[in-house]
């Protein structure tokens, strides 16, 4: 008895799944609520972040939303090109995005060990150097 | 009659399969989002954007963009937070300090969040994207992207490879611990004074 139901377990869950997603089938606009949900997340932490590296840490979250846009666009509205084969300019510019977010951490947390180095702290509300 | 049955039953549970993927690499997404928001440490907050770096790369297997999905793995979770962890630990000079926003800034930034979300939210549903469905099962995105890469985005590639070298040098430039002139280092006397850096000693005399 306890080894049918276990290999029911599979089935059991496929059949619950089933059942909680019948007309749910994912699509683009799922894909583009989440990027909003985490570019909204990525904004928050830069508005509420007082240490400079929570602030970058809500710039890639900003930039991986943008990357979900993206690759989601590409995946689900992109047309084939001319000679029939697949257009991937979404992943292209996915690919640059991820390349120049790497360049733009390594300059920001140099820039942050330089200035922590000077004033002691990352706290951005110090950061009154320049302060006219 | 049958086979047409089970391809269709196949075809279900794949799409079922999908579904349930995706709510899993979406939920550990969003969750990781909302941890970095919410979490005053800034080691777990680095912790918080690991999942969420993964739940993106697992979404990015989802959209069927594999190569994206382990440039994701490596660049990010490998390089980037990496970095970002070594950041932390260099310049965390008591790693237990938190700061605490005001609680009149996070009215603000609350409210501001919120009436973005719905908007975005509302614009989505009311827009109407043409979708369609990109046939890239047999045509090797892999060796497409290559051919894109080093083809329509020949000017782009090489600049980004330009932009990388400037980066580097700039970082190792601006990284490089450097000594102020015109400040007095030593600051307390004894026989090892001279070897400990300015930068320990900063800390020390902060914390």
């Amino acid at each position: 008895m306890e080894l049918i139901a276990l290999a029911d377990i599979p089935n059991l869950f496929a059949a619950m799944t089933i059942g909680l997603l019948d007309n749910a089938v994912v699509g683009l606009n799922h894909y583009l609520v989440l990027g909003a949900f985490v570019f909204v997340c990525g904004l928050l932490s830069m508005m509420l972040k007082r240490n400079a590296i929570g602030i970058l840490m809500g710039v890639e979250l900003i930039l991986n939303a943008a990357n979900i846009n993206l690759v989601a666009f590409n995946r689900y509205a992109h047309r084939a090109s001319a000679d029939g084969g697949p257009l991937l300019d979404g992943q292209i510019f996915a690919i640059f995005v991820i390349v120049l977010a790497a360049a733009e951490a390594a300059v920001a947390l140099a820039i942050f060990l330089n200035y922590y180095n000077n004033f002691s702290t990352i706290d951005v509300e110090r950061a009154q150097e320049l302060k006219g | 009659m049958v086979a047409d049955a089970g391809l269709l039953a196949v075809a279900t549970q794949v799409e079922t399969l999908s579904a349930v993927l995706f709510y899993v690499f979406s939920g550990l997404t969003a969750a990781g989002a909302l941890g970095v928001v919410l979490s005053r440490n800034i080691v777990r907050t680095a912790v918080c954007l690991l999942f969420t770096l993964l739940g993106v790369a697992g979404l990015y297997f989802l959209l069927e963009s594999e190569f994206l999905a382990a440039v994701q793995l490596v660049v990010y979770v490998g390089g980037t937070l990496i970095l970002i962890v070594f950041g932390v630990m260099l310049t965390s000079g008591s790693q237990f300090r938190r700061f605490q926003p005001k609680p009149a800034e996070i009215v603000i930034a609350g409210s501001v969040a919120v009436v973005l979300f719905a908007a975005l939210v509302m614009a989505i549903r009311n827009a109407h994207f043409v979708t369609g469905w990109m046939e890239t099962q047999a045509k090797y995105p892999v060796g497409a992207l290559g051919q894109a890469l080093l083809g329509d985005y020949l000017v782009p590639f090489e600049l980004a490879s330009v932009v990388l070298l400037v980066v580097m040098i700039g970082a190792a430039y601006l990284a490089k611990a450097r000594r102020r002139e015109g400040r007095p280092v030593a600051r307390g006397g004894g026989p090892g004074a001279n070897l400990v850096t300015p930068l320990s000693q900063k800390a020390r005399r902060w914390s």
